[in-house]
């Protein structure tokens, strides 16, 4: 972990809900696996604000992120030049060094763009990925031609149908696969976490204060005890967690 | 002219401290990450998080919410009991600092305070027992000791019998008349105050139409509670003739000075350690040039200069 200030290359709205797509200039030296995050400093706000890392390559970082509040809202008035200090390397991030040789990335909504990192970083691997991908509707699906640009296989639901499968991600998981990633809502991972008989693990999302084990504002209990979303997570195992 | 280390020594209950620097209770952990980010033996002590004789989980989530200019906590004392803070996390932070540490206590009676400083007491690098009687995010314990002065007194007198080690009462502002209890924690053996814990307060999610804490209520810190903790630290330094520790929303080198001008012979530094985790290395760095700013030869004269 190590405090980056950032310049903003890019911020633009990227669907008509409010998600938004920030391209960012610094050292990323810090993050070492995909599933990591960073937290945010923003003009008067006081605590930091955590966004998942979606993509980061030497000197660029790629954040994928909904309007939600105060903090995001402010967010979304970030223009290209101004700078923006982060505690970047945040979080334990996923293990791909375990996804066996067929991989399934999951995700919900603004879930997704953590997911996209680690399909390159699998990709990259020469792992047969295969990526379900879940949202509201059409209009606020997100990086599904990317993902199928690092060559995944990729399947897209829509709770009102207006794009691939209508329906939840659980209702287009593919078999045969060796190992699953997932981050979205609760109920969704919660729902996975029966549909998939296969080990795996989930990026969990919890109102955090420090973000780096600190203050203990976003603990969790799991089978081996009380554990901090954000410095023993965001990503658990499968059979750690308590739904 | 006076060396650096010597212009920002301090004194607190006949242990020196190199600086007046310490990271608050539940803003550090145990102390031994955060010497994975910068040599922690820079600062003056540090006072870990809140020990309890039984392990807690605390309050359930969200347990945190945003303020202008600091936030909420309704931790709730979360802590894996005091067996395995002497048994895990002493060791692990013994590894990393070599200087008496503040071993922050709480409970929920006197037999349980006393419990927790008479064990934590007998470990040798506790250098001073804090013994938290102002936690507004517990029931039946906590802050309820700490808002009566014989509340205060009791949990004072439980707590003295069982330890020689200086126990500083770490009292709440949410009372009428703080001075009253710190009074009562110095007639009772005190050796020291410090304060301010946080100021009781809530914030509602305008979606929702609900609480944003699941407790409902929280403690505010940061530096929206600097004044109110300058306030409190006057008082009751003018008060009490035992040595007072200041905390509430310190954030930069001219907020410790501030604090010490106030009374405060040394200070804690909380919510701003969970914002910039190097705030305590580099409040200490700026000490010096601060001090030089307002011609202050050594903080020790601070104190004592504002007694007088």
């Amino acid at each position: 972990m190590k405090e980056v200030i950032f310049e903003i290359l890019e911020n633009r709205r990227i669907t008509p809900g409010g998600i938004f797509r920030t391209e960012l200039a610094g050292d990323t030296s810090d993050i070492a696996r995909p599933g990591q995050f960073v937290g945010l400093k923003l003009d008067g706000l006081y605590l930091r604000r955590p966004v998942s890392v979606c993509d980061a390559a030497p000197g660029r970082l790629t954040l994928i992120w909904r309007v939600v509040g105060a903090g995001t809202r402010q967010m979304s008035e970030m223009r290209p030049g101004e700078r923006l200090s982060a505690l970047s390397g945040l979080g334990n991030g996923f293990d791909a060094e375990v996804s066996g040789d067929r991989p399934l990335l999951v995700g919900g909504g603004v879930g997704v763009p953590p997911l996209y990192y680690l399909a390159k970083k699998l990709r990259e691997a020469g792992k047969d990925t295969a990526v379900v991908l879940g949202f509201a509707t059409a209009s606020e699906a997100i990086l599904a031609r990317e993902f199928a640009g690092l060559g995944c296989d990729v399947t897209v639901t829509t709770v009102d149908g207006t794009a691939g499968t209508r329906g939840f991600v659980t209702d287009a998981l593919p078999a045969g696969r060796t190992y699953f990633y997932s981050c979205g809502p609760e109920a969704m991972m919660k729902a996975l976490n029966g549909a998939l008989g296969i080990p795996g693990e989930f990026s969990l999302e919890e109102r955090m204060g420090c973000g780096f084990g600190a203050c203990m504002g976003c603990s969790r209990m799991t089978v081996s005890g009380s554990k901090r979303v954000c410095r023993d997570g965001p990503v658990f195992r499968k059979e750690e967690l308590i739904w | 002219m006076v060396k650096d280390t010597d212009r920002l020594a301090t004194e607190l209950c006949g242990i020196r401290l190199d600086n007046p620097v310490i990271p608050a209770s539940g803003t550090f952990g145990y102390g031994y990450e955060f010497a994975e980010l910068y040599d922690i033996n820079i600062l003056g002590s540090l006072s870990f998080k809140g020990t309890t004789k039984e392990p807690r989980f605390g309050n359930p989530t969200p347990r945190i919410a945003d303020c202008p200019s600091g936030m909420l906590n309704s931790v709730g004392l979360q802590n894996p009991g005091i067996d395995r803070v002497i048994s895990e996390e002493l060791p692990k932070l013994r590894a990393v600092f070599r200087k008496p540490v503040m071993a922050n206590v709480s409970g929920f009676s006197p037999e349980d305070y006393a419990y927790s400083c008479e064990k934590l007491g007998r470990e040798t690098q506790i250098g001073w027992l804090e013994v938290n009687i102002s936690c507004p995010n517990v029931h039946g314990g906590g802050m309820a000791f700490g808002t009566t002065p014989e509340g205060a007194a009791e949990i004072t007198r439980a707590v003295k019998a069982v330890t020689g080690k200086p126990v500083i009462m770490k009292l709440t502002p949410n009372v009428t008349d703080i001075v009253s209890v710190a009074l009562a924690c110095e007639e009772a053996g005190a050796d020291g105050i410090s304060l301010i814990n946080t100021l009781f307060g809530m914030r509602i999610d305008l979606r929702t139409r609900r609480p944003v804490l699941a407790n409902t209520f929280g403690g505010l810190s940061g530096p929206a509670v600097l004044p109110v903790a300058l306030r409190a630290v006057w008082q009751v330094s003018h008060a009490v003739k035992i040595p007072v520790v200041g905390m509430g929303g310190i954030s930069s080198a001219s907020d410790v000075i501030e604090m010490m001008m106030a009374g405060a012979s040394a200070v804690e530094v909380g919510a701003a350690n969970l914002v910039d985790p190097f705030a305590c290395k580099k409040i200490i760095e700026d000490l010096p040039s601060v001090m030089d700013r307002y011609g202050i030869n050594t903080l020790e004269e601070l104190g004592k200069w504002e007694k007088m």
